[in-house]
């Protein structure tokens, strides 16, 4: 199945894109996801550690099963404010 | 009102975003672009944001300051985009009865945007370097 990765800030800029169509095998957990996605981006596997993922606007567990369609969004150590 | 916008922010349009009149108090955050940053000199500041997602939890914790503290309206505006010395990044405006709630809820709705907003912020230093704050943590 297909899902999609959306990247910002400092990983964005490694990738060189901030939008990864990924084929995952169907039933997938988000972090057999994320395996898959550092194989064929090695240059993200350094700030995995610190990333939360999203799915639908909301933090979601690693553990999480992906569905067909899913956009999963990595989130780094935030720094908004002021 | 939650917000992420490109446009300059205005302190007193988010302030007078909670009045009313059975609150005697508002307090207003206003965070500011500052010139420097661990002893370096800062030019100006880039800030990104998943939108969507940033609005979404603005009002999240918006609504847990209203469960956690005695207070009324609150509004929280994020600045995105470039920011030069002296800009607002963000406004946060707690209207309450009485002060020390509203004092104390802006305090804890700002920390808890510090922790959970999905806002990313680079620094674009004097000497030409760049930085993305947090991210180089590996």
């Amino acid at each position: 199945m297909q899902i999609t990765v959306k990247l910002f800030a400092l990983m964005r800029e490694k990738a060189g894109t901030d939008t990864i169509p990924l084929e995952v095998p169907a039933g997938v957990a988000l972090t057999q996801a994320l395996a898959i996605l550092v194989r064929q981006y090695p240059m993200l596997e350094p700030y995995m550690t610190h990333t939360r993922f999203s799915l639908r606007m909301d933090f979601v567990d690693p553990n999480t099963i992906l569905a067909e369609g899913d956009e999963l969004v990595l989130i780094p150590p935030v720094s908004g404010g002021a | 009102m939650f917000r992420v916008t490109t446009e300059p922010l205005s302190v007193q349009q988010v302030n007078d975003l909670v009045k009313r009149p059975t609150d005697g108090a508002v307090v207003t955050f206003d965070g500011i672009v500052r010139n420097n940053f661990d002893g370096r000199s800062v030019r100006y500041l880039e800030y990104e944001a998943y939108a969507a997602m940033a609005e979404k939890k603005l009002a999240e914790i918006g609504a847990e300051v209203q469960q956690k503290f005695a207070v009324g309206e609150i509004a929280m505006m994020h600045r995105i985009g470039r920011l030069e010395i002296g800009e607002s990044s963000i406004v946060i405006a707690v209207a309450a009865p009485h002060r020390q709630a509203a004092f104390e809820a802006c305090a804890y709705a700002m920390d808890r945007v510090k922790a959970e907003v999905p806002v990313w912020k680079k620094e674009f230093f004097a000497d030409g370097a760049d930085n993305w704050v947090n991210q180089n943590r590996l």
